[in-house]
């Protein structure tokens, strides 16, 4: 074996558009050695990691394999070299079983014209029973996200690669799923296969990677050993700054409290969750964290009337609400924005001012049922300055923006009926630093002026830095509500992982006040 | 004062720049140069007798591309079209041979036609199937109940009472009704759809339905009613149909349904939804048209006129798929 890592990038830079994705960095990967790659959403690393999974094309600079410089034209090609690429997202075939897609690989390299069922039932199962012992003739979509995480990680485990990258692996895992896959990633190393893997949760880094490499802004900042640096000093190499000046200033702490704008108590879906009880005061910004599937996007969409609920009541400002659908809930001033930007956020071919009032035409109509142009025009010419959204007109289409400029103008939409409470799910999930900077100090803006602020998000400094409390769920139960002085990454992992059952309920002692 | 002239030339500019962009500007450069060549090679192209008849030829096809543009942007299809626009004609001409006056007959026409486009809404709304299959579903057992209606022989009306059939073979100083009424149809509804609120719920619901659920529109009510708006402007047109030809044959208007996918999709509509104009797709209709009358003017066989239609669709379509790639 030559000393030659397996993987080298060398000034890798790659832009999309006007925006730097990466600008000239560098990364080494030894062989047999599981490196972490650190940093905040859109610093760089999903997108270093698809030029290594030959999904994007380096515009600048070298990818080294064993010291040879290679191109990686395609994920195919990925494959041959023997890099196996494990996405945030699940990318499995939903109609097919989980077997077929284990080795879709294999199948796909197949030369004989039947299919072996057995051969393909047997090679999946030896992969998927070294993870969880999920049925392999079972179809994808009939699984659970934890259990689809799972079936993925597998499926790249049966390709036979020397670089394994797994994105945020564990972000859908319980606690049990997680130190499975640790002793696998462990016993892939003992074999000589390298691994990469990307991940917020510190404490994971920490016990099972070698060493870590910090991005920042698409720039590389530095790489280091494991037993040289400590959990504090990587998060402020990612953050570049201390953590307060990212994040708007909070409540103060000798604050009164504001009178109850939304009150949710004994609200249960007969499926997902149950037994919800939630307050939301003015002024404040509430959080809700969990992990992905703990029922938090459930919730909030039963809240607003986008799922029926069973059981359970929502006061609105002093009034009871009686939500058979989300217009109702629009109505009354409580509007929800989706996580999903893409899918049920925007309509990307749809113009911005198209966009911007989607949410009440009836305010926009005139006589005889038409629609009012000049009202619309000036209503989103006015949300998209006081939002800030960089345009070329509000006739463009919501295609044409940066993702960032997209979230304001789905932000913009909720503001049009300018509503009592907003919830959004994941704002700023998948944009650049510097729009989440402006978005998070919208929000607190908006909790200023009295509209009542409520962040589901899965990311951990955006809750602890943006959000004055913070409601933990755990499989759709509340498992705690903290404090601003009860706020850190520990505690909330705890709530949200079950660690430690009897969660401080900071949240009583208030409410009395 | 200079830059007043600069800012006015801008804004004219900008204005000439999205004329430019849009699609019914690309065909109607088309249709003119077709015309321009047509007209050179054929001293018959360029009267008004030709152009009446090309007119004619699309009036009432054009009334069923409305409804048809319609639901494409929504995110449907409606393949029964051309049997709904039969059955209307059928259970119209019926009623009137069995004493019914004529206006009266029309009415239920249309309003069965309505009937079974609520029929075909609520299997895609409340059960759930797509357009697709749904309307195949229809465009057959509605053809079916024709042949049934009629036992299978054309109903023979030259009975109905001439201010009825003055509909479809009269006008009004020298221009017909027939293309009378498409125009104002036509008028009527691409207003509508660029300017009325209840409209602008079908973009929306077609250019992406769960958003459009998240913000709080009704996506299956928007889907129900386009889909018996379709199905009424067939029956529409079959009534009118009926005028002119003072015959109800139960194998009309098969076939239909492609002409007129064909002309709202070169016209600009997406089958994924979310985009047409009814403007650009009788841009559509028209272009078929002149490309069909110009081939019998210039004698060429009837049989190449499908060949070159199909043609001209799968051209306009990759035009635009390769400008919109282009431009993302």
């Amino acid at each position: 074996m030559s000393d030659a890592p397996v993987l080298q990038i060398r000034s890798l830079s790659k832009a999309f558009g006007p925006v730097h994705a990466l600008s000239g960095v560098q990364f080494e990967l030894r062989r047999g050695e599981v490196h972490a790659l650190c940093g905040e959403n859109g610093a760089g690393k999903s997108t270093l990691m698809n030029m290594i999974g030959g999904i994007l094309q380096p515009d600048e600079g070298d990818i080294l394999i064993d010291g040879k410089p290679v191109t990686i034209a395609s994920p195919a090609a990925a494959q041959k070299i023997g890099i196996a690429l494990v996405h945030q997202e699940i990318a499995l075939c939903q109609d097919a079983t989980v077997a077929e897609n284990i080795c879709m690989a294999a199948i796909n390299a197949r030369r004989a014209p039947l299919m072996n069922f057995q051969q393909v039932h047997a090679d999946a199962e030896k992969a998927m029973n070294r993870l969880a012992p999920i049925a392999v003739r079972t179809k994808v979509a009939d699984l659970s996200i934890s259990s689809q995480q799972l079936v993925e990680i597998a499926k790249a485990l049966t390709l036979d690669c020397k670089v394994l990258i797994l994105d945020e692996p564990t972000a859908a895992l319980t606690e049990t799923e997680a130190q499975r896959l640790f002793a696998i990633v462990r016993g892939l190393k003992q074999r000589g296969i390298s691994v990469i893997y990307i991940s917020h949760r510190m404490a994971e880094i920490f016990s099972l990677c070698d060493r870590v490499t910090v991005f920042r802004d698409g720039r590389y900042v530095a790489t280091e050993a494991i037993e040289a640096t400590s959990p504090n000093d990587v998060v402020r190499k990612m953050v570049g700054r201390e953590i307060t000046q990212l994040y708007p200033d909070k409540l103060p702490a000798d604050a009164k409290p504001g009178r109850a704008l939304l009150s949710v108590s004994g609200l249960s879906d007969g499926t997902r969750f149950a037994n919800v009880d939630l307050e939301l005061r003015t002024g404040e910004i509430l959080g809700i964290g969990g992990l992905i599937g703990a029922g938090r996007s459930e919730i909030a969409q039963t809240i607003c009337g986008l799922r029926p609920a069973t059981a359970g009541s929502v006061v609105l400002d002093g009034k009871n609400l009686a939500i058979r659908s989300y217009a109702d809930a629009v109505r009354a001033g409580l509007v929800y924005l989706s996580e999903d930007r893409k899918r049920s956020g925007v309509f990307l071919d749809l113009s911005i001012a198209a966009n911007v009032s989607a949410l009440d035409l009836g305010k926009l109509t005139g006589r005889f049922g038409l629609l009012d142009r000049r009202a619309e025009a000036d209503q989103a010419t006015s949300l998209a300055r006081q939002l800030g959204v960089r345009m070329s007109g509000i006739d463009a289409a919501v295609s044409t923006l940066s993702g960032g400029n997209q979230q304001k103008v789905a932000i913009a939409k909720q503001l049009s009926v300018a509503p009592k409470v907003i919830i959004m799910d994941e704002p700023t999930r998948g944009i650049d630093v510097g729009a989440k900077v402006e978005i998070h100090r919208l929000l607190r803006d908006l909790a200023n002026r009295g509209v009542g602020i409520i962040v589901i998000s899965s990311e951990l400094p955006e809750l602890i830095g943006l959000c004055d409390r913070v409601a933990v769920v755990r499989e759709g139960r509340i498992a705690g509500v903290l404090g601003t002085g009860q706020l850190n990454e520990e505690t909330i992992i705890m709530l949200a992982s079950g660690v430690q059952p009897n969660a401080v309920y900071e949240g009583q002692a208030q409410n009395v006040a | 004062m200079h830059a007043e002239i600069k800012v006015a030339d801008a804004s004219r500019r900008a204005s000439f720049a999205r004329f430019a962009s849009m699609r019914e500007a690309g065909l109607i450069v088309i249709i003119l140069a077709l015309c321009i060549a047509m007209s050179l090679a054929s001293p018959h192209f360029l009267t008004w007798g030709n152009f009446r008849a090309m007119l004619m030829s699309f009036s009432i096809e054009g009334i069923v591309v409305v409804g048809m543009t319609i639901l494409l942007i929504v995110g449907g299809i409606d393949l029964s079209v051309g049997s709904v626009v039969c059955f209307s004609m059928v259970v119209s001409g019926a009623l009137f041979l069995a004493g019914l006056d004529p206006w009266t007959a029309s009415l239920i026409g249309i309003a069965v036609s309505a009937l079974i486009g609520a029929v075909m809404g609520f299997f895609v709304t409340v059960v759930g199937l797509n357009h697709f299959i749904t309307s195949l579903a229809a465009m057959v057992i509605v053809r079916g109940l024709c042949l049934v209606i009629t036992k299978g022989t054309p109903l023979s009306l030259f009975t109905l009472p001439p201010e009825f059939k003055a509909i479809g073979q009269g006008n009004l100083q020298g221009v017909p009704y027939v293309i009378i009424i498409f125009v104002v149809v036509v008028a009527i509804f691409d207003f509508l759809l660029r300017r009325a609120t209840a409209f602008r719920k079908v973009f929306y619901t077609g250019s992406n339905e769960k958003a459009a659920q998240f913000s709080g529109i009704k996506t299956n009510q928007v889907k129900f009613w386009v889909t018996v708006l379709c199905a009424t402007l067939s029956g529409f047109a079959g009534v009118i149909y009926m005028a002119r030809f003072g015959a109800a044959t139960p194998t009309f208007g098969a076939g239909m349904e492609l002409n007129v996918i064909a002309a709202a999709v070169i016209g600009g509509a997406s089958l994924k939804g979310g985009s047409g104009t009814i403007f650009g797709a009788i841009l559509g209709m028209a272009l078929l048209s002149v490309v069909t009358s110009s081939l019998i003017l210039l004698d060429i066989s009837v049989y190449w006129q499908d060949m070159i239609k199909g043609c001209i669709l799968l051209a306009a379509v990759s035009a635009d798929h390769f400008l919109h790639r282009k431009k993302s």
